[in-house]
C-alpha cells in the first residue's frame, strides 16, 4: 500500500468531524455545501481559462504559428484578458426573443455541466457524490445540456441559431447512444456502475489493458462519440462559422456567451475525465503485473497528478483531431453514428460479454 | 436527511405547478418545457424514494430523449404562433370523457390504499440497480423480454410507416 499519504478520505472525514463539533448539523451541511460549491466554481473557472489557452496554443502548434504571445510570458495571461473583456461587454437582449428562455438557456447548460462534475473521482476520497449508478448519472445529466442548447436556439428567434440548435440536438441525441453503449461495454467488465468501484477495480491493470481488444474498440468509440457530444470539431457543424455564424449562441453577448464557451470546454474536460475514469484507471498509477520496483516508483506520484496527467493526455488527443480533420457534413455525421458506430458497438458488447464470461482478460 | 420532508413538498409543488402550466401556457414551446420540468420534479421524487436507477432512467428517457423529440416537433411544425387553437365540440366532449375515465380509475385504485401510514423510503432498497436487475431478470424475465420485443416491433413499424417507397 504505497499511497496512503495521498488518501483524502481521512482529511475530509476530519474536516466533517471538526465542523460537527463546533456547529449544528444544519450549519455543518450548509458550510460543507458552500465549501464544495466554491471549490467547483474556482476549479471550473480556472481550468476553463487554462483549457482555452491550451487550445489556442495546440491549434497554433498544428498550424505552425506561435499562438497568443503578447499578454504575459508566452501569452499566459491572454485568456484572463479575454475573460475581463467579456465581463465588461454589454449584455444585449435582441428584440424578438423570448426573454425568459433566452436568459435561462446559458444557466441550464452551466447547471448540466456542474451536475456532471459532481460524481467525478479526482483522487481517493476526493469525490462529492458516489452514486451506485455514477456512470449512468453522467449520461443522464449530459442530456440536460441538449435542452439548454435547444432553448437557446429557439428563443433567440434567429435562423442561424435555430438551425444550429437543430443540428446540435440531432447530433447529441444520436451520439449519446454510442457514448452510453461504449460505457456499458466497460460496465460489463467492471461489474459495477459506481465510479469509485470502477476505479478500485483498476488497481492491477487499467481496464483498457484488462479488456484488451473490446476495451480498445470501446475507447475509440467513446472518444469519437464524446467529441461529437460536446459539439467539438470535426463534429462542430452546429456552430459552423462559415454557414451559421456561431450556431445556437449567435445572439448571445458578453458573459452569457462566455457561459456557453466555458461549458463547452468543461464538457470536454468531463468527457476526458470519464474516459480516464472508465478506461485509463482514474487516479490509479500505472502498474505492470510483475514489475515490483516499477510499481513502487509509480506509487510515489500522487493520484491527483496521475488523474490530471491522464486527463491532459486525453484532452490533447481530442484537440489533436479537432485541428487535424475537416468538418463532417450532417449526413456524414448521422451515417457515421447509425450505420457504423452503433452496429460496431452492439457487436462489441457481445464480444466483451464473451471475454468476461470466459475470463479471457488480464 | 433532515431536508427530505421539505424537499418532498418543494418537488411536489414544482411538479403540480409545472403540470398546470403545461395546460395553461399559450405557446406550445413553453408547454413542452414545463412538461420537462414536471419530469425532472418526478425524477427528484424517485430519488427521495431511494430509487436512483429509476430516477436516472426517467431523466434519460423522458427529459433527455422524448422531450427533445417533442421540442423538435414543435420547432419543425412552427406552432409558435400565439392564439387559440379552435377544436370541434365533439373533440372537446371526447377528451373530457377520456380524462374523466382516467381520473375515475385513479381514484378507484388509490381508494384501496391506506395512505395514512408513513414509511421511511430510505429503507426501501428495491429501486437500487442491483435489486431491480435481479427482479427484472429472474422473477419477471418473460414479461421483460416480451415488452422489449414489443418495443422493437413498434420501432420497426414506425420506420415502415415513415418510409413510403419501401414496397
Amino acid at each position: 500500500m504505497g499511497f496512503n499519504i495521498y488518501d483524502f478520505t481521512g482529511m475530509t472525514h476530519n474536516m466533517h468531524v471538526s465542523f460537527m463539533e463546533h456547529m449544528s448539523p444544519l450549519m455543518t451541511t450548509i458550510v460543507e455545501w458552500t465549501i464544495i460549491g466554491v471549490c467547483y466554481l474556482l476549479f471550473i473557472a480556472l481550468f476553463g481559462l487554462f483549457l482555452v489557452y491550451a487550445e489556442r496554443k495546440v491549434c497554433a502548434m498544428f498550424q505552425q504559428r506561435m499562438g497568443p504571445m503578447r499578454v504575459g510570458y508566452w501569452g499566459l495571461l491572454q485568456t484572463i484578458a479575454d475573460f475581463i473583456k467579456l465581463l465588461m461587454k454589454e449584455l444585449i437582449t435582441p428584440k424578438g426573443v423570448d426573454k425568459f428562455l433566452y436568459n435561462l438557456a446559458p444557466f441550464i447548460i452551466m447547471i448540466a455541466t456542474f451536475m456532471a462534475m459532481a460524481v467525478l473521482p479526482f483522487a481517493k476520497g476526493l469525490q462529492t457524490l458516489d452514486f451506485d449508478i455514477g456512470v449512468f448519472y453522467v449520461t443522464a445529466v449530459s442530456s440536460i445540456g441538449v435542452i439548454g442548447i435547444l432553448i437557446a436556439g429557439w428563443s433567440s428567434n434567429n435562423k442561424y441559431s435555430l438551425i444550429g440548435a437543430m443540428r446540435s440536438g440531432a447530433q447529441i441525441l444520436s451520439y449519446e447512444l454510442s457514448v452510453s453503449l461504449s460505457l456499458v461495454t466497460m460496465i460489463i467488465l467492471a461489474g459495477s456502475m459506481q465510479l469509485s468501484v470502477i476505479v478500485e477495480g483498476q488497481r492491477d491493470a487499467w481496464f483498457i489493458f484488462k479488456g484488451h481488444v473490446p476495451a480498445l474498440i470501446a475507447f475509440v468509440i467513446f472518444l469519437i462519440a464524446g467529441t461529437a457530444e460536446t459539439n467539438r470539431g470535426p463534429f462542430d457543424l452546429a456552430e459552423a462559422e462559415s454557414e451559421l455564424t456561431a450556431g445556437f449562441h449567435t445572439e448571445y453577448s458578453g458573459i452569457k456567451f462566455a457561459f456557453f464557451f466555458l461549458a463547452e470546454y468543461i464538457n470536454m474536460f468531463i468527457v476526458a475525465a470519464m474516459a480516464v475514469t472508465v478506461f485509463l484507471g482514474g487516479w490509479m498509477p500505472l502498474h505492470f503485473g510483475s514489475l515490483e520496483s516499477f510499481n513502487h516508483v509509480m506509487d510515489f506520484i500522487p493520484p491527483l497528478v496521475w488523474f490530471f496527467l491522464k486527463v491532459g493526455g486525453v484532452i490533447f488527443l481530442i484537440m489533436w483531431f479537432k485541428w487535424t480533420f475537416p468538418r463532417l457534413r450532417v449526413d456524414q455525421i448521422l451515417t457515421l453514428e447509425w450505420k457504423y458506430l452503433l452496429p460496431i458497438n452492439l457487436v462489441n458488447i457481445l464480444l466483451m460479454s464473451l471475454v468476461v464470461l470466459t475470463k479471457f482478460h488480464l | 436527511m433532515i431536508f427530505s420532508k421539505y424537499l418532498f413538498f418543494i418537488l411536489s409543488f414544482i411538479a403540480i405547478y409545472a403540470a398546470l402550466k403545461v395546460l395553461i401556457s399559450k405557446k406550445p414551446m413553453h408547454s413542452v418545457l414545463y412538461l420537462t420540468l414536471t419530469f425532472f420534479a418526478i425524477g427528484g421524487h424517485y430519488i427521495l424514494l431511494n430509487a436512483q436507477f429509476l430516477a436516472v432512467v426517467h431523466i434519460i428517457v423522458y427529459a433527455g430523449a422524448i422531450m427533445v423529440l417533442f421540442i423538435y416537433t414543435v420547432m419543425l411544425l412552427n406552432l409558435n404562433i400565439q392564439g387559440e387553437f379552435p377544436k370541434s365540440r365533439l373533440a372537446k366532449f371526447a377528451s373530457a370523457i377520456a380524462g374523466g375515465i382516467l381520473l375515475f380509475t385513479l381514484i378507484a385504485v388509490f381508494r384501496s390504499y391506506d395512505l395514512k401510514v408513513l414509511a421511511d423510503p430510505s429503507l426501501n432498497q428495491i429501486g437500487l440497480v442491483k435489486n431491480l436487475g435481479k427482479i427484472l431478470f429472474q422473477d419477471y424475465y418473460l414479461p421483460f423480454e416480451l415488452s422489449s420485443i414489443l418495443f422493437l416491433a413498434a420501432m420497426v413499424g414506425a420506420v415502415m410507416l415513415g418510409k413510403k417507397d419501401i414496397y
